[in-house]
């Protein structure tokens, strides 16, 4: 189907197939829970965080194609970075997605690399609250490790 | 005479319209459906030519208004053959209504440690009132479990209706599609000594519907499901529950009598319809069951039975294992609403393809999680057929579904 290859992009089929960092970590990793109540979708995120670095991450539970790939799309480019270089890709991300706006916070050098291939998403708005599900959930994590 | 599907959905607009130069096939119909001209038209010649508050003001207008209002609550008791009108209480749509019963009946008749008993197959519309009742009251609820052919397991029912104040089931799953023994469930509840509450949500619009036959206590429906607009959904009771029940929202329109220290109820139903109701809305409603009225209930039923045959044969003819229906077999215990899952791809990318051919079905958990879990499902696809669907609709199904396999 030729109209969808923008949302279903080869490199999210192969990270929804074959999903980076998928399992879990034991304490005292840090585990958040998410969920998307409109589809049923839930999501564990694991991080082990010292230092200030993200030392290991990895993501469990179930969701479509674009939730999950977009999980493990993340837990690749977050894995070994230090926190705020963490948020700041996160942050990108959102505006990337439309849900936040580019205030000038998040520094112009961070590359998404591939997550850019999620762009395709925003064409499709029900499809947004997939895609940021597992990276809300890191934040909240983040958020905790903190606290 | 068989229903004329073809000149039915001539009488819906929204059925012929074309998304990207193609026709649509709308088969999310358990969840709303779509609404004939003819009612758009009463809706809209109501607000141009008679529009008036109802009830209140004593001008010809209004007055014309508060009847045609009053006849919209006859027809709906007639459709439901209620005993007489002064049962059919307007809500804002059946959740409503369902909080209704658990708001008014249950906490004026059910103290810690009494019983509530539920099914496994309700939607969270007759799940949450009662727990909100639960959690406030200490009330008790037992759950009615499933067969492994998505039926009611009724031989424990007995026993989990022992000391039980009321029964609240749904008579048709919003999921599997499964169609309750209503008549049996009611005569179960009262010979345990309990109050039966149908949520009719699923059951009204496709098939007909008599609460004296059942039996029944109460049931809640909803309008938008039926061919009527959004906004309204009805509440019956037995006269002499509604008689004994408090009101449920306080306001203008259910008072006799107001002084500075107490007030008086008004007599039924308007004890229970607080504030300006929907008033449009409601002559909607009359206009759609006018319009189920004239091509027949039993006609409607029938149709939806010949489509279910042919869908479950054309969906297992062509992909076999690949696809699996929860829900009955038997197409004479169940209704026109499919829930599958297909070769293993998330419903939400299932139907985010089908989408692609205009072929509109609901993902998700169908706002019943508890059933979702029983049957191992944390979402699936839905197709939900009604009088205006057809067998063009089924192959888009079958065909599109074949695209699915071509990503994934």
């Amino acid at each position: 189907m030729s109209n969808l290859e923008d949302l279903y992009r080869e490199v999210i089929l192969d990270h929804y197939r074959t999903p980076r960092n998928k399992g879990e970590l034991p304490p005292p990793a840090i585990c958040t829970e998410g969920a998307n109540p409109l589809c049923g979708d839930e999501i564990r995120i694991f991080l082990d965080v010292a230092d200030g670095v993200v030392r290991d991450v990895r993501f469990s539970g179930h969701g479509c194609s674009i939730s999950q790939a977009s999980a493990s799309m993340m837990t690749a480019a977050v894995k070994g970075q230090p926190v705020a270089d963490v948020r700041a890709v996160a942050k990108r991300f959102k505006q990337m997605m439309t849900i936040e706006e580019d205030d000038g916070q998040a520094p112009a050098d961070v590359r998404l690399g591939d997550i850019e291939a999620l762009q395709g998403v925003v064409k499709y708005p029900v499809r947004i609250k997939c895609a940021v599900l597992g990276w809300n959930t890191l934040l909240a994590g983040l958020d905790s490790a903190k606290a | 005479m068989t229903l004329d599907v073809a000149a039915i959905r001539r009488e819906f607009p929204l059925l012929c319209r074309r998304v990207a130069d193609k026709p649509i096939h709308y088969l999310d119909s358990a969840n709303t459906s779509h609404k004939p001209e003819s009612v758009i038209n009463a809706m809209s010649t109501f607000m141009r030519e008679s529009y008036s508050p109802i009830g209140r003001s004593s001008y010809s207008l209004a007055s014309e208004a508060s009847d045609s209002y009053e006849a919209a609550r006859t027809k709906v008791a007639r459709f439901i053959n209620a005993r007489t009108s002064r049962e059919v209480v307007f809500t804002r749509n059946a959740t409503e209504s369902l909080n209704l019963a658990a708001q008014s009946w249950g906490r004026a008749n059910l103290t810690r440690g009494d019983v509530v008993v539920l099914t496994h197959m309700e939607h969270h519309s007759n799940i949450v009132p009662w727990q909100m009742l639960a959690k406030e009251k200490g009330v008790e609820i037992r759950w009615v479990p499933l067969t492994k052919d998505f039926q009611l397991d009724l031989a424990p029912l007995e026993q989990l209706l022992r000391g039980a104040k009321a029964f609240a089931f749904t008579s048709m799953s919003n999921v599997l599609g499964t169609i309750n023994p209503t008549r049996e469930l009611c005569a179960a509840a009262h010979a345990a000594g309990a109050i039966a509450i149908v949520d009719g949500c699923q059951s009204v619009p496709h098939m007909a519907t008599d609460v004296q036959q059942w039996d029944a206590d109460m049931l809640a429906f909803s309008s938008h499901k039926m061919c009527g607009p959004t906004g309204v959904g009805v509440f019956w009771a037995r006269e002499n529950l509604l008689d004994s029940m408090p009101p449920f929202l306080g306001g203008g329109g259910m008072i006799s009598e107001v002084r500075l220290d107490n007030f008086t109820c008004a007599e039924l139903p308007h004890k229970f319809e607080a504030g300006t109701p929907p008033i449009v809305e409601v002559i909607g409603l009359g206009a759609a069951v006018d319009f189920l009225e004239r091509v027949g209930m039993s006609e409607v039923r029938r149709h939806e039975i010949e489509l279910t045959n042919y869908a479950y044969h054309a969906l297992t003819a062509r992909y076999g294992d690949d696809i699996t229906i929860h829900g009955p077999v038997n197409p004479e215990v169940r209704g026109a609403t499919f829930s599958f899952a297909f070769r293993g791809v998330h419903p939400h990318d299932v139907s985010q393809v089908l989408d692609q051919h205009n072929v509109y079905v609901r993902a998700g958990h169908h706002c019943a999680k508890p059933l979702m879990r029983l049957i191992g499902a944390n979402a699936t696809a839905r197709a939900s057929m009604y009088l205006y669907s057809n067998e063009a609709d089924v192959d888009a199904l079958v065909e599109a579904l074949d695209d699915v396999s071509s990503i994934f």
